[in-house]
């Protein structure tokens, strides 16, 4: 069934345009001397000031890989994370432990782990899904490149991103 | 005055007006056109182009408040790639930018920007040197003196919308093509009343010379105000009515004119893309934009000198005589039209931060029904003023 919208009754100076015409033009004049006598601070001149110190702990910036305190690597390549990646931006070559290795044969590790960061929609799927703690979004958020090869994050430059994470990070249930 | 000197004062006025004056303007419009929309919506605008000393070595760069962005947005356009799509019409398509800039351009030619120039104190040393004679006396400030005047403003200014029809016509793209049209039914709504308001200026002064108008407003008082210089008149008062209604009706028409919010139908960036400069880039684009802008000011020189007495300033002379004094009211004449045009041009962008597009019905509603009338009516309460209140 139509529904009837009703339209508000005008008064004659609300009909005559005029009035209120001038109010809005009073109401943007007033905010344009208020900037021009510099009396609203609100601004941040972006390059040279940025809110990095003021970013919260659970912010989605790039993805990063992230070692342990003894300078071990966590990912273990099971490639959960280039499973559940939405975009698609995450591909690992996963390889086996030298035969020395006290883990060969149990555990494998990534030989590569690129994330092209053109597809990357900064989700945060990876970082859930990791089980062994070792994928993490970290605060950097300007990446920026002059070529498509460039915007591809390779495990060098994960890892140089990430840093060390230490112990065990409660990312599923938070300590009460 | 010969014609040989006639030919060279009036090349060299169009030159200067065109390069010196109106483009300048126009790069700068577009600059406070941003800034002021920043301000206005509490941001800060431009504020980073200036000369990259550190580039040749120095501690650090000077960015004059962004002063330098028009110059950088010009070699932008003059430098990106000239796209043609395939599907339009070539001739047309070519041909619309310039339909679009030339209007403007040419309209600025009968409008008195300033008194008279006497440039002899400058040319007679001059002349001397070169060993001929070099004196022109005063300079008029006005391309074309031409008697239609005003008329000539109407009929050149509303060539500019072929620009804007064939542009959407030409570019075979629904877009474009729907912003042809609502330019084209626009300028029929708004042509009439901004003819009709201006009928009781002509009433009362009998001229359509432009400089003839400004030569009335310096011994009555401007059109827009109730009282003249030399004492109290009741006509001045009661014709002030009238002029006020024309001023309203007239600044409003010119609005819709100069595709201007509230009425910038034809562009209306948020419905049809970019109206009829959609298939448009690079000079081409740069071109309609030139044309807008230069539209406006256009615009504004005329309402200026019809209801803001052009050069006009009181108790400021003007620049007949001779010497360097003369010369220099001259310049001052000039610098005060032009920063009359300015503060028009800073309130059609406050109008533009601030109003919200018509709807295309309401403006042909406002154009036919109200603006129409109100012309009309207007040309008969001034024409009974002056009936009943001779000189």
């Amino acid at each position: 069934m139509a529904y009837t919208v009703s339209r508000p009754k005008l008064t004659v100076s609300e009909r005559m345009y005029f009035p209120a015409i001038a109010s809005g033009l009073l109401i943007t004049i007033k905010h344009f001397f208020k900037m021009l006598s510099g009396k609203r601070e609100i601004l941040m001149q972006y390059p040279e000031e940025k809110w990095d110190s003021h970013l919260p702990e659970h912010y989605r910036g790039a993805p990063t890989l992230v070692k342990d305190e003894h300078g071990r690597e966590r990912c273990v390549a099971c490639q959960l994370c280039e499973f559940i990646c939405p975009p698609r931006a995450i591909t690992i070559t996963p390889g086996e432990l030298p035969a020395e290795s006290k883990f060969a044969k149990v555990e494998k590790y990534p030989e590569e782990f690129k994330i092209d960061m053109i597809r990357c929609i900064y989700c945060g799927l990876c970082e859930e899904v990791c089980p062994e703690q070792a994928i993490f979004l970290r605060k950097d958020y300007a990446i920026t490149g002059l070529s498509r090869a460039e915007m591809v994050h390779d495990k060098k430059k994960l890892y140089e991103l990430g840093g060390t994470m230490n112990g065990l990070v409660h990312k599923w249930n938070p300590l009460k | 005055m010969d014609l040989l000197p006639f030919l060279i004062i009036s090349a060299l006025k169009t030159l200067a007006i065109i390069f010196g004056v109106i483009l300048p303007m126009v790069s700068y419009t577009v600059y406070a056109e941003r800034k002021v929309s920043a301000m206005i919506q509490d941001r800060i605008g431009p504020n980073r182009v200036g000369i990259p000393l550190t580039l040749f070595g120095f501690k650090k760069d000077l960015f004059f408040q962004g002063l330098l962005q028009p110059i950088a947005d010009a070699v932008k356009l003059m430098i990106k790639e000239d796209f043609t799509p395939a599907h339009v019409n070539k001739f047309y398509y070519w041909l619309a930018p310039a339909l679009g800039v030339a209007p403007a351009l040419i309209t600025l030619a009968v409008v008195p920007f300033g008194s008279v120039l006497n440039l002899d104190p400058i040319l007679v040393p001059l002349g001397n040197w070169f060993g001929a004679k070099l004196a022109f006396g005063p300079i008029p400030m006005v391309i074309a003196d031409v008697d239609v005047g005003v008329l000539f403003v109407f009929a050149i200014a509303s060539v500019g919308v072929y620009g804007i029809v064939l542009a959407g016509w030409s570019a075979n793209s629904k877009y474009p093509f729907l912003g042809g049209i609502r330019s084209s039914s626009q300028m029929i709504s708004y042509e009439l009343s901004l003819g009709l308001s201006v009928i009781p200026i002509f009433l009362l002064i009998g001229n359509l010379n432009l400089s003839e108008i400004v030569q009335y407003q310096i011994t009555n008082g401007w059109l827009i105000l109730p009282f003249s210089w030399n004492g109290f008149n009741w006509e001045k008062l009661l014709m002030w009515i009238p002029m006020v209604i024309s001023f309203v009706v007239f600044t409003v028409s010119m609005f819709a004119e100069t595709n201007r919010v509230p009425f910038d139908l034809p562009e209306a960036e948020q419905e049809l893309v970019g109206g009829y400069h959609t298939e448009y880039s690079s000079m081409k684009f740069a071109l309609f934009f030139l044309g807008e802008y230069a539209a406006m000011i256009a615009g504004s020189s005329v309402i200026v000198t019809l209801f803001f007495g052009g050069w006009h300033l009181p108790f400021l002379p003007d620049g007949s005589g001779t010497g360097w004094l003369a010369l220099f009211w001259g310049l001052v004449n000039i610098a005060v039209f032009f920063g009359k045009v300015a503060l028009l041009l800073f309130f059609f962008i406050w109008v533009r931060w601030t109003l919200p597009r018509f709807r295309y019905d309401q403006l042909m509603k406002l154009g036919w029904y109200f603006f129409f009338e109100i012309a009309l009516a207007n040309i008969f309460v001034a024409a009974g003023i002056l009936l009943f209140l001779p000189k």
